[in-house]
């Protein structure tokens, strides 16, 4: 544990100063809006206010479009929820009246309920479906604020809440939405610094892998969709205000296009880059003004020119420490012997137990009984031509494919088929036969993500940045940096992963792997695209894996390393079991050297 | 009662079926699903007006110079937001290139013909009642759509090429087939199909801008329910989805029409997530 805990010490003294350069810009604008009342008058007042407003959207809604990577182009629906059930609350048409301080925080419940069910088909289906409903979402909301004249006053309109002293006067009211923008700002970066915003990426950009860490998509949605939908309403109580006076024309369709395009011009990912693109798009039209019918014209020139020529947006041009140039005659160099300070030794030992597991694709017979069985501190190699099952049987017990028939067993519990989110939990990690890593996150996060679920600490404590998110914070930073000083990659550890090559990739995944502790890790053709002695320093990596207890299934064509480090080999043909046991025994198989390695 | 719903219903779905044919024909050779299709639905409706009403061409004129209109904006939508974004089709980028296109569309329409919905001209001035034009009108035009689209795809070499590509783009490739030149032809195509539905559509819808956005979805319920890509569940959807929402118009009022609408949407989305007329689930892993 020596390395574990020299790490941890050192990021609690190195911690504010590494946060320092990305805290900077967001105190000089909060510092820039705190001056904007002593050098200016009401009309930029308005500004500032209206700003604050969409930003306190902007900062939930990035989460959806630019972390999970769900595009809601309706957000301006749940603002029109959250403007009139402020405004009806408190004029007390329907219900007593009630305090506006007390009547935004229930906008925001009603906004986060709705902001889930607008989500809905985004837990199933990906982009043009959850647009779609986010635009229909916003069409009827519009619809039945016209027509439900009794509680909404139809095409007249209702009166917005009025705030009591001091955030009755328009300088009061912007300190107070100034103040809201900037508590959305802090809840919304925790969230995106947490193990939750990179789980979010993760579903976004490698699904697949996300999955095996144990990330449930659909949890980690409907949080966000919460969260969300109930910035959203609050934003839209407080514009209700601003406006003094609502109808449904204030919510045009236009508003969601603002919302949607500032996160896009910002840059996916970011914080900073949103809130600059909704800062800039809310003072173009002022100070364009005989564009001012042009604007959403504009916008979607504006989407399109970013789409086109600058998918990463502003946050990608104010990264520059990924333009600095890798070092071009890297190695990778593990360094197996630190295994001992990180992973834990397993005794007892487990056994991984397949038996008569079929499965069909169509009339395709891809695994037709096939018993296997993996020990604990074991390596186990599984051979055989393409197209003999070999990567079909790690995702049956991964989870991905459901057999057919036959049961797995680990230890003494049944392994439920399908579920391949549950795997994680089970102490099963894998890697994948094209590395699937977060090209858009760092190496460092990359391998954090192998750890999402032994963080203990639950997404409102993400949100609040609690204590017990913190020290996960600092457990899994310290850890995921010590596991790659063990694959040699601890020097690229800030760099963007798709800088990177595929090699480098490979021992990526394995990090990630290993972030669980598993006591079972299925490697898909670890050694492909590597070079000789990246094959070598891979073979010692894996043998040391097993030496600490991991059993390990390894899925490889190259013959040599299987035979080098495996202490029992499986061979499939056509589904089948062809032949198994030791290497020995295998290298002169007559049937074996027939089918596969060729005499 | 039943009658004047089957009427309406019948029309609307029909317009709705129209848009969900139009998503499906620019699906069908790109893997696209475009925000222009309601928009050009829309364009049939509001360059239909212009072009008769305002410029007092002959019905006929207008009819036909609105279709070729809509088909150059179907182009227009290949080349500026369908084609620079094939290369990365993972990731989705369409769905912004297309919704731009769609907004601009959209606000241009808005600007040089006014944001009030007016008026569309009589097309044949035939009916009254429930036998209205205005309601029988799209369900012949949707009709004679089929037809023409099925005719075009089994029994002309053009049609075939089109289902070739929707099959199998690659082998349709290594045949040799002009892939690209289809894939315009086919936006060509979807524009003449969306441009049918916003004229024949005009007198139930009239002529106004906003009309883009609600098609958009109300044109994607069909192809949601009947599955991606395919004809037939896009016309069954949407006359259903017609049928369902002029009910539930009826029965209990225009708010919550819409939300029945889309509580079915969401309903369906989450039980059949591929459609109710099937498709198969690409390998994942």
């Amino acid at each position: 544990m020596t390395t574990v805990t020299a790490t941890s010490a050192q990021g609690e003294s190195g911690a504010w100063r590494a946060a320092l350069p990305h805290i900077a810009p967001f105190l000089g604008i909060l510092a820039l809006a705190l001056l904007l009342p002593f050098v200016s008058n009401d009309y930029w007042a308005l500004i500032g206010t209206r700003m604050a407003i969409y930003w306190v959207l902007v900062s939930g809604l990035n989460l959806v479009v630019g972390f999970a990577g769900h595009l809601a182009i309706g957000y301006v629906a749940l603002l029109t929820l959250g403007a009139y059930t402020t405004s009806v609350l408190v004029a007390g048409n329907v219900t007593p009246a009630v305090p506006v301080f007390l009547a935004l925080p229930i906008a925001g419940c009603v906004g986060a309920l709705f902001g889930v069910i607008v989500g809905l088909p985004a837990l199933r289906l990906r982009t043009f479906y959850f647009a779609m409903s986010t635009l229909g979402f916003a069409t009827i909301v519009t619809q039945i604020a016209l027509a439900w004249q009794s509680v909404t006053g139809g095409g007249i309109g209702i009166a917005g809440p009025e705030f009591p002293a001091p955030f009755d006067t328009p300088w009061g009211f912007y300190g107070l939405c100034v103040a809201v923008a900037a508590v959305a700002t802090w809840m919304s970066a925790n969230v995106a610094r947490s193990r939750y915003g990179r789980a979010l990426i993760a579903v976004r950009d490698a699904e697949v892998a996300a999955e095996a860490t144990g990330i449930s998509k659909p949890k980690m949605l409907i949080a966000i969709f919460l969260f969300a939908g109930a910035l959203a309403a609050i934003a839209g109580g407080l514009f209700a205000t601003l406006q003094t006076y609502i109808t449904p024309d204030a919510f045009t369709f236009d508003l969601s296009v603002l919302f949607f395009i500032a996160i896009l011009i910002g840059g996916r990912g970011s914080i900073l880059g949103p809130m600059l693109g909704t800062i800039i798009l809310t003072i173009l039209p002022e100070i364009a003004a005989p564009l001012a019918a042009w604007s959403t014209f504009l916008y979607a020139v504006l989407l399109l020119v970013i789409v086109l020529v600058m998918p990463g947006g502003i946050a990608a041009l104010l990264d520059f420490r990924n333009r600095r140039p890798l070092a071009s005659n890297r190695a990778i160099v593990p360094r197996p012997a630190a295994l001992a300070d990180i992973v834990r030794r397993r005794t007892g030992g487990k056994h991984l137990k397949l038996r008569d597991i079929a499965l069909s694709f169509g009339n395709v017979k891809a695994i037709d009984g096939l018993d296997l069985d993996v020990t604990a501190g074991q390596i186990h190699g599984l051979i055989g031509p393409n197209g003999s099952g070999k990567t079909t049987t790690l995702n049956v017990i991964s989870g991905y494919y459901a057999a057919k028939a036959g049961t797995m067993t680990l230890g003494e519990d049944v392994l439920p088929p399908g579920q391949p989110a549950l795997r994680a939990a089970c102490g099963i990690a894998r890697t994948f036969q094209t590395p699937r890593v977060i090209g858009e996150a760092s190496v460092l996060e990359n391998v954090m993500i192998g750890g999402s679920v032994e963080g203990r600490a639950t997404f409102v404590e993400a949100m609040l940045s609690a204590p017990r998110n913190r020290e996960d914070e600092r457990m899994l930073a310290a850890k995921a940096r010590a596991l790659l000083g063990v694959v040699g990659l601890e020097t690229l550890a800030e760099a963007r992963a798709d800088r990177l090559q595929h090699s480098e990739l490979r021992f990526i995944e394995i990090a990630r792997a290993l972030m669980l502790d598993p006591d079972f890790l299925l490697l898909d053709e670890p050694a492909a695209g590597l070079s000789n002695d990246e094959i070598e320093r891979l073979a010692s990596l894996i043998k040391a894996i097993s030496a600490r207890g991991t059993g390990v299934l390894l899925v490889e064509h190259h013959a040599d390393l299987i035979f080098d480090i495996c202490h029992q080999v499986t061979v499939l043909n056509l589904g089948r079991t062809l032949a198994a046991g030791t290497p020995a025994e295998i290298r002169v198989h007559k049937e074996v050297v027939s089918a596969y390695l060729g005499g | 009662m039943l009658v004047s719903i089957l009427a309406s219903g019948l029309a609307a779905g029909a317009i709705y079926a129209l848009v969900g044919v139009t998503y499906n024909t620019m699906f069908s050779t790109s893997r696209v699903m475009s925000f222009t299709a309601g928009q050009l639905a829309m364009l049939g409706g509001v360059l239909g007006s212009m072009f008769t009403l305002k410029m007092g061409m002959p019905i006929i004129v207008g009819f036909v110079l609105t279709l070729a209109a809509c088909a150059i904006v179907g182009v227009i939508t290949e080349f500026v937001a369908v084609r620079p974004v094939l290369k990365s089709l993972d990731q989705h980028l369409y769905v912004l290139s297309t919704l731009a296109l769609a907004l601009m569309i959209q606000q241009i329409a808005a600007i040089k013909w006014g944001t009030e919905p007016q008026p569309f001209p009589r097309v044949f001035g035939l009916g009254s009642g429930i036998w209205d034009e205005k309601f029988w009108l799209p369900v012949v035009a949707c009709a004679v759509t089929i037809v023409a689209l099925e005719y075009l795809y089994r029994r002309t070499l053009v049609g075939r090429a089109f289902v070739a590509i929707a099959e199998d783009n690659f082998a349709a490739r290594a045949l040799g087939l002009p892939e690209r030149n289809l894939r315009v032809a086919s936006y060509a195509l979807a524009g003449v199909i969306g441009g049918i539905a916003g004229f024949s559509g005009g007198q139930l819808l009239l002529a106004f801008f906003a009309n883009g956005a609600l098609l958009n979805f109300y044109g994607f319920v069909p192809v949601a329910l009947g599955g991606l890509g395919n004809n037939r569940g896009a016309i069954f959807g949407g006359l259903a989805l017609g049928l369902f929402q002029q009910a539930a118009n009826f029965l209990v009022g225009g708010i919550f029409s819409s939300v029945a609408v889309f509580t079915l949407f969401i309903v369906v989305l989450l039980a059949a997530p591929q459609g109710l007329f099937g498709g198969t689930t690409a390998r994942r892993v």
